[in-house]
């Protein structure tokens, strides 16, 4: 075969990739904006199911509080996250290759699972369905995210800084804020917009431990759905896609896969 | 400011004895340096003063004072990386004020002390530089005033100018000099850059196998370095083993150097004559010419001596009249047979 050949296939294979991850996505932020309620064709251009959804207390209510707690998820988790890695990389401890490994697989387990499990791992302790649980819960799905990503900043890191800025004089936690933390602040960021997608588009783990009447946007949708699909859902899911893709983009763009920013 | 002391340092790493019972006194306002090849255990001992190494047992001493349990940040010490370590999100005044502003001097003195240190290292016009548009010896320059801004008690360079191209490493090194009298300050560095060490430091210590072998001023060691190890560690040196006698060490070809008290004798390359006419003296040996190396003002011979590979250095215009291969004579004057021990 020739390679302009394999150019060829190579083009219309990728093609294909974006067209079977994208189509259904634009069809649906089209009919967003399409005035029929029954995707009837001819299109016809309307704002009519952005103003009713505005109007929708429901889901701006769920909306609102997806939002929030996704921004506490993604304050802890970034936190917490980052402290780690920098744990993981400044200290020798026993275990520590052990724990390393841990870290990976939540990342790996369905979510299903790991909802299943944090329900009834709450259930044992007492710790009722709702909004605690829900940020608990979003924060252990999150953390592994921020861990990998910071990780993998620090692994570009000098030591010589910290220990250039150490025979300066300065303590431990200066060190930390004046060099260690600079240096993988895009890491933290792109960590932190992990998180926040994570929160924000969580479904499951938010299903399976929110209270009824308490739902996050995702949880809103789905129950929606089962009373019957309206075009304000394929507003309100635009909207989201439009947030989660800005928020992946910006994180890519962070994180820079590990090189100099 | 004040003087350095180690005694009894012992650091081990597994079975690997980085540092072996190593004691040394560092003299106030000296410049000393640590040599040795890569192991040795140089850059260890050099990490143990500063405190990032903790030493299994044996004391560190700085000003007087012990430091084992003493962290680095409270040793007063400062330190010139071998990559410089400057801060990459700081500007060069920023990295040079980092020391005072953990020290917590105020805004105005730590302006003026900032410019004074990036003075004294001639780069007062460069304050506002990110590092990283900064040139090599430029970097090294303000990783100086960076380490000496906060007055250390003693300045540590680890290889501070082996990230440097030649020229530059011999221009930075007259300029570490003129710093270090400047201010006095007591100065260890490590190098494994034997000319470097020689040319810098008031007083150099050899180590081998985390041992200190020798230790002295650079001229005493050189042209006294009592064992084998030292004598071609520190220079080139060309060695003769043979039977000790009453008048001297009698060696395997039967020739005789005279005076030498020690088994082993060494002479320094640029001390010995080629000369194709037996010359008279007490030392000599007839040797065979294998090459000769051009060097501009200097030349080299490389010759064979009873299967053993010797070296002499001479100025260009003595070693014009030699052929290219052939026997020759090697002499040189009895002051220059250094005994050697073992």
């Amino acid at each position: 075969m020739s390679n302009r050949l394999l150019a060829h296939l190579g083009k219309a294979y990728l093609g294909l990739i974006l067209f079977f991850l994208y189509a259904p996505i634009l069809v649906m932020a089209a009919m967003s904006f399409n005035a029929s309620e029954f995707y009837q064709l001819p299109f016809s251009f309307s704002t009519e199911w952005y103003e009713r959804l505005w109007k929708n207390d429901e889901i701006l209510e769920a909306a609102w509080r997806s939002v929030w707690i996704a921004v506490v998820v993604t304050v802890i988790a970034t936190s917490l996250g980052t402290a780690a890695s920098i744990a993981l990389f400044r200290y020798e401890f026993p275990g520590k290759t052990v724990l390393q490994l841990l870290l990976f697989p939540p990342i790996a387990i369905p979510w299903l699972i790991t909802g299943t499990a944090m329900l009834i791992f709450f259930f044992g302790i007492g710790l009722d369905r709702g909004t605690p649980a829900v940020i608990i819960g979003h924060v252990a799905l999150a953390l592994p995210y921020v861990i990998v990503v910071v990780t993998a900043r620090l692994a570009t890191f000098d030591r010589t800084l910290e220990e250039a800025a150490r025979s300066l004089g300065a303590s431990a936690w200066k060190v930390t804020m004046a060099v260690t933390v600079p240096w993988i602040l895009p890491g933290i960021i792109a960590g932190g917009l992990f998180a926040f997608a994570v929160s924000f588009d969580q479904f499951v783990v938010s299903y399976f431990l929110s209270e009824p009447g308490d739902s996050t946007l995702p949880v809103l949708i789905y129950t929606s759905i089962r009373k019957g699909f309206t075009p304000e859902i394929n507003a309100v899911s635009t909207i989201i896609i439009a947030v989660s893709m800005g928020i992946m983009l910006l994180a890519a763009r962070y994180s820079n896969f590990g090189g100099e920013q | 400011m004040g003087e350095v002391r180690v005694e009894h340092l012992v650091k081990t790493y597994g079975p690997a004895r980085a540092l072996d019972d190593v004691s040394l006194t560092f003299p106030d306002g000296g410049f000393f340096g640590l040599l040795g090849p890569s192991g040795s255990g140089k850059t260890t001992l050099l990490r143990a003063i500063a405190g990032f190494v903790a030493p299994d047992t044996g004391r560190v001493i700085i000003g007087g004072d012990p430091v084992e349990n003493v962290p680095v940040e409270k040793r007063e010490i400062g330190m010139v990386f071998q990559n410089y370590a400057l801060f990459p999100n700081m500007t060069v005044a920023e990295n040079v004020g980092f020391g005072l502003e953990v020290r917590k001097v105020s805004g105005a003195d730590r302006a003026r002390r900032v410019a004074e240190a990036l003075e004294l290292v001639q780069l007062g016009h460069l304050g506002e530089r990110k590092p990283h548009q900064l040139s090599g010896g430029q970097r090294q320059r303000v990783a100086m005033a960076r380490a000496i801004v906060t007055q250390p008690r003693v300045l540590l360079l680890d290889e501070p100018l082996s990230a440097l191209d030649k020229a530059l490493r011999v221009d930075m090194q007259i300029e570490l000099k003129r710093i270090q009298r400047e201010i006095g300050i007591t100065t260890i560095f490590v190098t494994h850059d034997q000319e470097e060490a020689l040319t810098l430091s008031d007083q150099i210590g050899i180590l081998k196998d985390g041992r200190l072998v020798r230790h002295g001023p650079p001229r005493a060691v050189y042209d006294d370095p009592q064992d084998a190890f030292t004598a071609r560690f520190l220079g080139e040196a060309n060695l003769f083993n043979g039977t000790p006698e009453a008048g001297g060490l009698r060696l395997a070809d039967g020739a005789l150097i005279a005076g030498c008290t020690g088994s082993t004798a060494a002479v320094r390359p640029e001390n010995i004559e080629v000369s194709l006419q037996e010359p008279d003296r007490p030392n000599k040996l007839q040797a065979h010419l294998v090459q000769q190396v051009f060097g501009g003002a200097m030349g080299t011979c490389i010759l064979d001596w009873q299967g053993e590979s010797l070296k002499v250095i001479g100025r260009d215009q003595d070693l014009q009249g030699l052929p290219e291969q052939g026997p020759v004579w090697l002499s040189w004057d009895s002051s220059k047979t250094i005994a050697l021990n073992g």
